[in-house]
């Protein structure tokens, strides 16, 4: 029985030690002696942890890096799928607003029929300013119909193969098209050059022509409808001598990023030639 | 057989040049790839169709251009009896040749096109087409010649080999 109590008090001795001692730590008394000690066990466990991962790194490295690897490879591969999507996409999405441009046209004039054709090519020779066209007779087209953008005239076709044809710059040096000049209603005739640029002959001198006046298509001769524009005349030439004036044009299509025309399919040229003269022999 | 090859090169070489080469231009003047692989072929040893190519290849330019097209055929002819004419006398110099029958043979063919399209309306200053066309497409020519020479070379390695003598 003495001993059943010196145990019990012992016991109770013990948990009134350890209580006590628990809530002085609780209560900050000890925050020095703990601090101490805590500091000791996390620095142990971080030597033995560091250690750890270490080795843990050591033998499952080789399998992440060929993980890692192959996810970049994967990843890589999918930016370029994007990036060729994005070039694409934004091609799309460049040729749509050509497209909506021509069909704003077409809406805008709808006396004429069109057929929308891509450009596909140009004259080997420097010295001719020619396009070819992916559309020929299959679809309609005939030799000398006139081709324009949503801008303006571009020129005419010149040969027809059955899937493609070859249409004649304005620009083109051996190119004449009959214009009038909006502002002072005067006819002249427009002329390319071997470089690209659009000049205005056969102007009477007695007309005052000013930088600016738009350039149409007259009809004259039956080569092309009227009224297609063509540019704007950016420089005036006149001497007293000369009987002509002379002016230089600029398009209004930029010829060297042609990528998509349309063929006016409903206007036939008119061949005059059995209506000039021949010299009496 | 292998002769026939002529015919999907020089298609391949008309395509690329309507679609790509015109499209690189300098000032108004721009490379022709054409002339230069017929010229390249013609001064290549052992070859043996360098006529047959100029023909054909003046034939396909004709159907794309807008030049009459007696025009290119003559240029290629020319280009091939320069290159004939060249390659006996200085056959020890490949590129010299190459480049010597390039500069004749490019100026020949412009300033045939030049004559032609003047004859038939168009009035060019000489002045302009040869500094704004013509320096520029033949300096364009040379800087293709050496790749275009060294192509054809391997290509007439494979159409007409050496043969091994024991």
């Amino acid at each position: 029985m003495r001993d059943l109590l010196s145990r019990s008090l012992q016991t109770t001795i013990i948990f009134l030690v350890v209580g006590g001692i628990l809530a002085l730590a609780f209560g900050g008394y000890f925050s020095t002696a703990s601090n101490w000690f805590t500091g000791l066990l996390v620095d142990t466990q971080s030597w033995f942890s560091t250690r750890y991962i270490a080795i843990q790194d050591f033998f499952a490295a080789p399998r992440d890096v060929a993980s890692l690897r192959q996810r970049n490879a994967e990843l890589e591969s999918e930016v370029a799928a994007l990036r060729a999507q994005v070039i694409e996409l934004s091609e799309r999405a460049s040729q749509v607003d050509t497209l909506a441009a021509l069909v704003d046209y077409s809406r805008a004039n709808p006396e004429s029929s069109y057929v929308a054709a891509d450009v596909i090519g140009r004259d080997p020779s420097p010295f001719l300013h020619y396009i070819i066209i992916n559309r020929g007779s299959n679809d309609g087209i005939l030799r000398g119909m006139p081709v324009v953008t949503d801008q303006g005239l571009v020129g005419r076709v010149d040969a027809v193969i059955a899937d493609a044809a070859r249409v004649q710059l304005i620009t083109d040096p051996l190119s004449a098209v009959n214009v009038r000049l909006q502002a002072s209603d005067v006819e002249a005739v427009l002329n390319g050059s071997v470089t690209g640029n659009l000049s205005l002959n056969l102007i009477p001198q007695d007309v005052t022509i000013e930088e600016g006046d738009l350039v149409l298509t007259s009809g004259l001769g039956g080569g092309y409808p009227t009224d297609l524009p063509i540019g704007q005349v950016i420089n005036i030439r006149k001497r007293e001598a000369d009987l002509f004036q002379q002016a230089s044009v600029q398009a209004v299509v930029d010829f060297s990023r042609l990528s998509i025309v349309l063929v006016i399919t409903n206007f036939r040229p008119v061949n005059i030639e059995p209506l000039v003269p021949s010299p009496v022999p | 057989m292998r002769h026939l090859v002529a015919f999907p090169i020089l298609a391949l070489a008309v395509i690329l040049q309507s679609a790509i080469v015109s499209r690189i231009s300098l000032l108004s003047g721009y490379a022709d790839l054409v002339l230069i692989i017929v010229i390249a072929w013609a001064l290549q040893e052992r070859v043996e169709t360098a006529w047959h190519w100029a023909v054909l290849a003046g034939s396909m330019y004709a159907f794309v251009t807008g030049l009459p097209w007696a025009i290119p055929l003559a240029g290629f002819l020319v280009a091939v009896l320069i290159a004939r004419g060249l390659q006996k006398r200085i056959w020890q110099a490949p590129l010299i040749a190459m480049f010597t029958v390039t500069f004749l043979a490019s100026l020949f063919s412009h300033l045939l096109s030049y004559t032609v399209i003047n004859i038939i309306g168009a009035s060019m200053p000489f002045g302009d087409a040869f500094s704004l066309v013509t320096l520029p497409s033949i300096l364009l020519n040379l800087l293709l010649a050496i790749p275009i020479f060294w192509l054809m070379r391997d290509l007439a390695q494979w159409v007409a080999p050496v043969e091994e003598e024991d």
